[in-house]
């Protein structure tokens, strides 16, 4: 009945006159980390009722400027003007006083606790020396209720789908009066339906007098929901525009300070012999539930096959299955022909298996090992890297300075830790090892989560060229505009099932957004 | 799930007692031996509870705790000597003296679990090392103090152990001290019964339903359970991740002190080297059976004091156990029950149990 109320009221408003009285302004803010000028003399300000998008590629210095607003940091130097007074904020508790609230990427919520539970930590109402649960929970009913954002207040916020958890955070800083909201990364865990529905609440908020600021990488969405943009690059503010007067290339170059591709180039695939064939596959999760069941598919040499889905469908569990790091329960995997279920990972690696895990920092890569030795953590035992058991440090020194320059990595030289290294030139280290090696199937789990523009167009071409030279490619990605840019078929995975499989040429992003949110499909 | 849980502990309950019973019936009637069997339960079951709550508080908030058995014991140690203190040196009376004791004890928990908090907390030193330090440094200051100030000569006490004031007295004798001969009558409707416990065993069975309340219904208990489950959230929304487990580590030494006051204040009036043998540790498996919460920890500590209860009965009937059963009259092996349940219940007959999520990890900012 709710869902119905909030579907009429869905239609996009007519875009707002805006308004000019500054609700928050940031002037001259400095922050330097050893090393790192994070925030170098920035401006910034949000007007009343307004969205204002906050563009930037990782380590551009969009989240420090939040985390000092929001309190978590203090500036060097700079000032902050809240309606116009200057404040000092020291801490979180200082920024809700102030009626800001922020939604954080990585949601701030206790998965044990009911709804009403996690709105009211904190602040919460007590009579008599008891939590006064119930009122908490009719108010917050009432709240979620006037901003089309409804939520059952007494359900667990473990058992809530991501999309519903997001509102709880946004109910959350209204029941403190916020009327400055921070979203952070707000649709990284969203389908494209449930980002639409967010895109919604955020213009009723601000039509009823909130101002958002809304960080995000994905210029598409800024477009579609923005008042005005504000564009980050390494620490400095590059340009303040509106929607009307730019568009994605210009906003993507000034992102990154070049002229950037944003469409990946590639060819029509050849397929030929099957190589990987997964058959009724089922597998665990840590914690003993079945995760992943009995799906079936098959990957051709020289064509890249994309996993769709929402994260947390069964991707980790089936791609560490199929990488041997996970005993499957049940079903057959074959590896060109040749039987390998429940396989060890040196086995899979031995045959020809090169695997891009989707922790890059936990499971790709050793941090505290240099660079150097990272690029042989598949090969170190045998020759010419191994030799009677000894490691040979020639061999490890020509093998790095190959991949280093072959692979475009930056790094002062072979032998610093990994930990040093950016995101970005951490995962072409992987990429390097992985790929360099002969492989005729490449599983790439998020392989550009969290890269900045420059790396993910490298790594894209990467791909697109282990396809080009016949290796089979597994894509699983929880970005859509990834997965429709790379594969040549696409499986959409939802709650351990593949729910569709579709040629890419054939795919709407609609049709797959409602694939991925569970939506019937009726050729099944 | 928690049902199925509850169920599992009243049957080995059940069991327990039954085994007593059957061997029993030819000298005593069953409800005597029941009767005995539940006072006793209690009574044993004193320790493991407040060990199992002063555990709840700790990793509710989000700190492994495995120094109980340390605190207990430095807590009955300290305890005692105060009491002996004031008995002895001050010439207070005995029940001053021992009330001071408690009060002695509860104080050395808290005290060492201030060290806990420290380490832990403020030094992000790994929670197993501050606990297992914890319980070394312990053994290592009651041994030695007990030594040097009883056994050496020219020490405070110079060889002579002087009399301890005793111990606590059961409800019916407190009731009847109070009334000075008074109140016979309710007196007698007490003595004897499964009511007639010390003050100790009361007090943990009150503060069993005080924790689950605080834990459950108060702003505390939210603010606890938020820190332990996901200190960032808590921090973001402005509650201090670092005074809620300090002040929740604190509450817990308090606890566990005056499970160490039952030792050596309530249950005999001595002190012995090691003599918690491990009761901190039960009363960790107990916490960890009843999931973390007050209740199910209660009813754990409950089937370990029955294995206690049990075994104390069958040296009484020592002479009834049949031939079959020959291998129950080797104290040795009956006294080991206790353990070979914790053994067997936490290899996982009790099924799976959750801890909170950021138990054992140190915030960082």
């Amino acid at each position: 009945m709710t869902e119905n109320y909030m579907l009429s009221e869905a239609r996009p408003e007519p875009r707002r006159r805006v308004k000019t009285n500054i609700v928050l302004e940031a002037k001259g803010i400095t922050k330097n980390f050893p090393g790192v000028l994070a925030n170098d003399n920035v401006n910034f300000d949000l007007r009343k009722g307004e969205i204002h998008a906050l563009l930037g590629e990782n380590g551009a210095g969009k989240t420090t400027l939040m985390n000092i607003i929001y309190g978590l940091y203090r500036p060097d130097s700079g000032e902050m003007l809240v309606d116009g007074k200057p404040v000092i904020i020291h801490s979180a508790k200082d920024s809700i006083a102030l009626g800001i609230g922020m939604v954080h990427q990585h949601f701030m919520l206790i998965p044990v606790f009911t709804v009403a539970e996690n709105i009211m930590l904190g602040d919460e109402t007590v009579k008599r020396g008891v939590l006064d649960r119930k009122g908490v929970a009719a108010k917050v009913a009432a709240l979620s209720h006037q901003y089309g954002l409804d939520v059952d207040p007494l359900a667990l916020v473990g058992q809530l789908p991501v999309g519903l958890q997001q509102r709880v955070e946004i109910v959350k800083t209204l029941y403190r009066d916020a009327h400055i909201l921070i979203l952070d990364e707000p649709t990284a865990v969203l389908t494209p339906q449930e980002a639409d529905d967010l895109f919604r609440i955020m213009r009723e908020l601000a039509g009823r007098g909130a101002s958002i600021i809304f960080i995000t990488h994905k210029l598409k969405e800024v477009l579609a929901v923005a008042d005005r943009i504000t564009v980050m690059r390494s620490g400095h503010v590059v340009n303040t525009v509106t929607p009307a007067e730019t568009d994605e290339p210009r906003l993507a170059s000034m992102m990154v300070g070049r002229q950037v591709i944003l469409t990946v180039e590639k060819g029509a695939s050849e397929p030929k012999d099957k190589v990987l064939e997964v058959e009724d596959f089922k597998v665990n999760s840590q914690r003993g539930l079945e995760t992943v069941h009995g799906i079936s598919f098959n990957v051709r040499g020289g064509e890249i096959l994309g996993i769709a889905g929402v994260q947390g469908n069964g991707q980790t569990e089936l791609v560490e299955a199929l990488t041997g790091l996970r005993t499957p329960t049940g079903g057959a995997v074959r590896f060109d022909g040749q039987e390998v279920t429940g396989s060890m990972p040196r086995t899979m690696t031995e045959i020809g298996l090169a695997h891009i895990p989707e922790d890059r920092q936990r499971h790709g890569l050793v941090l505290s090992y240099t660079v150097a030795d990272n690029m042989v953590l598949c090969d170190y035992y045998h020759p010419p890297f191994g030799v009677r058991g000894i490691i040979q440090q020639k061999a490890l020194d020509e093998n790095a300075r190959k991949l280093i320059t072959a692979y475009d990595v930056r790094t002062p030289s072979p032998y610093v830790p990994a930990s040093k290294l950016s995101g970005g030139n951490q995962q072409k280290v992987i990429v390097a090892r992985e790929l360099s090696r002969p492989v005729k199937l490449v599983i790439a789990n998020q392989p550009t989560r969290g890269l900045d523009v420059g790396s993910i167009e490298y790594i894209h071409s990467v791909i697109v060229k282990m396809r080009d030279n016949g290796a089979a490619v597994l894509l699983i990605s929880a970005e859509l505009d990834e997965i429709m840019a790379l594969s040549d078929r696409i499986a959409v995975m939802y709650r351990g099932q593949i729910v569709a499989m579709v040629e890419t040429k054939k795919s709407t992003r609609e049709q797959l957004g409602l694939w991925m949110a569970g939506a019937h499909v009726e050729t099944a | 799930m928690e049902l199925k849980r509850f169920g599992f502990i009243a049957a080995i309950i059940i069991v327990l007692f039954g085994v007593v019973v059957l061997i029993g019936s030819s000298q005593s009637s069953p409800l005597v031996i029941i009767g005995s069997m539940i006072a006793t339960t209690i009574a044993v079951a004193t320790p493991l509870t407040l060990g199992a709550l002063s555990g709840l508080y700790c990793e509710r908030a989000g700190v492994v705790n495995i120094g109980i058995e340390g605190m207990m014991l430095a807590a009955a140690f300290f305890g005692w000597l105060a009491s002996i203190y004031m008995n002895s040196i001050f010439g207070w009376a005995a029940l001053p003296s021992l009330i001071s004791g408690v009060f002695f004890a509860i104080l050395t928990g808290g005290l060492f679990a201030l060290l806990h908090a420290v380490l832990s907390i403020t030094f992000k030193v790994d929670q197993i090392i501050g606990g297992t330090v914890i319980n070394i440094l312990a053994i290592g200051i009651t041994g030695f103090l007990n030594r040097q100030m009883f056994f050496e000569k020219g020490s405070i006490f110079g060889g002579n152990v002087p009399h301890a004031p005793g111990t606590l007295p059961s409800l019916a004798n407190a009731i009847d001290g109070i009334c000075n001969g008074g109140c016979d009558g309710l007196v007698n409707s007490i003595s004897g019964t499964v009511i007639d416990q010390k003050p100790i065993a009361l007090l943990a069975i009150l503060l069993v339903v005080f924790t689950h309340y605080v834990l459950f219904y108060t702003r505390w208990g939210l603010r606890t359970r938020a820190v332990g489950e996901h200190p960032r959230a808590a921090d973001t929304v402005g509650i201090n991740v670092q005074r809620m487990r300090y002040a929740n580590v604190i509450i817990g030494g308090l606890m566990a002190g005056l499970g160490g006051a039952y030792f050596t204040l309530e249950s005999v009036p001595s002190f012995e080297p090691l003599m918690t043998n491990g009761r901190g540790f039960i009363a960790l498996a107990a916490m960890i059976f009843g999931n973390w919460t007050p209740f199910g920890a209660w009813a754990a500590a409950l089937v370990f004091g029955a294995s206690q209860a049990m075994q104390i009965n069958l040296q009484i009937f020592r002479e009834s156990i049949p031939p079959q059963l020959a291998v129950l009259q080797i104290s040795y092996i009956v006294g080991l029950t206790p353990y070979i349940l914790t053994m067997l219940i936490l290899t996982g007959i009790v099924g799976k149990t959750t801890p909170p999520a950021a138990d054992g990890v140190p915030y960082e900012k």
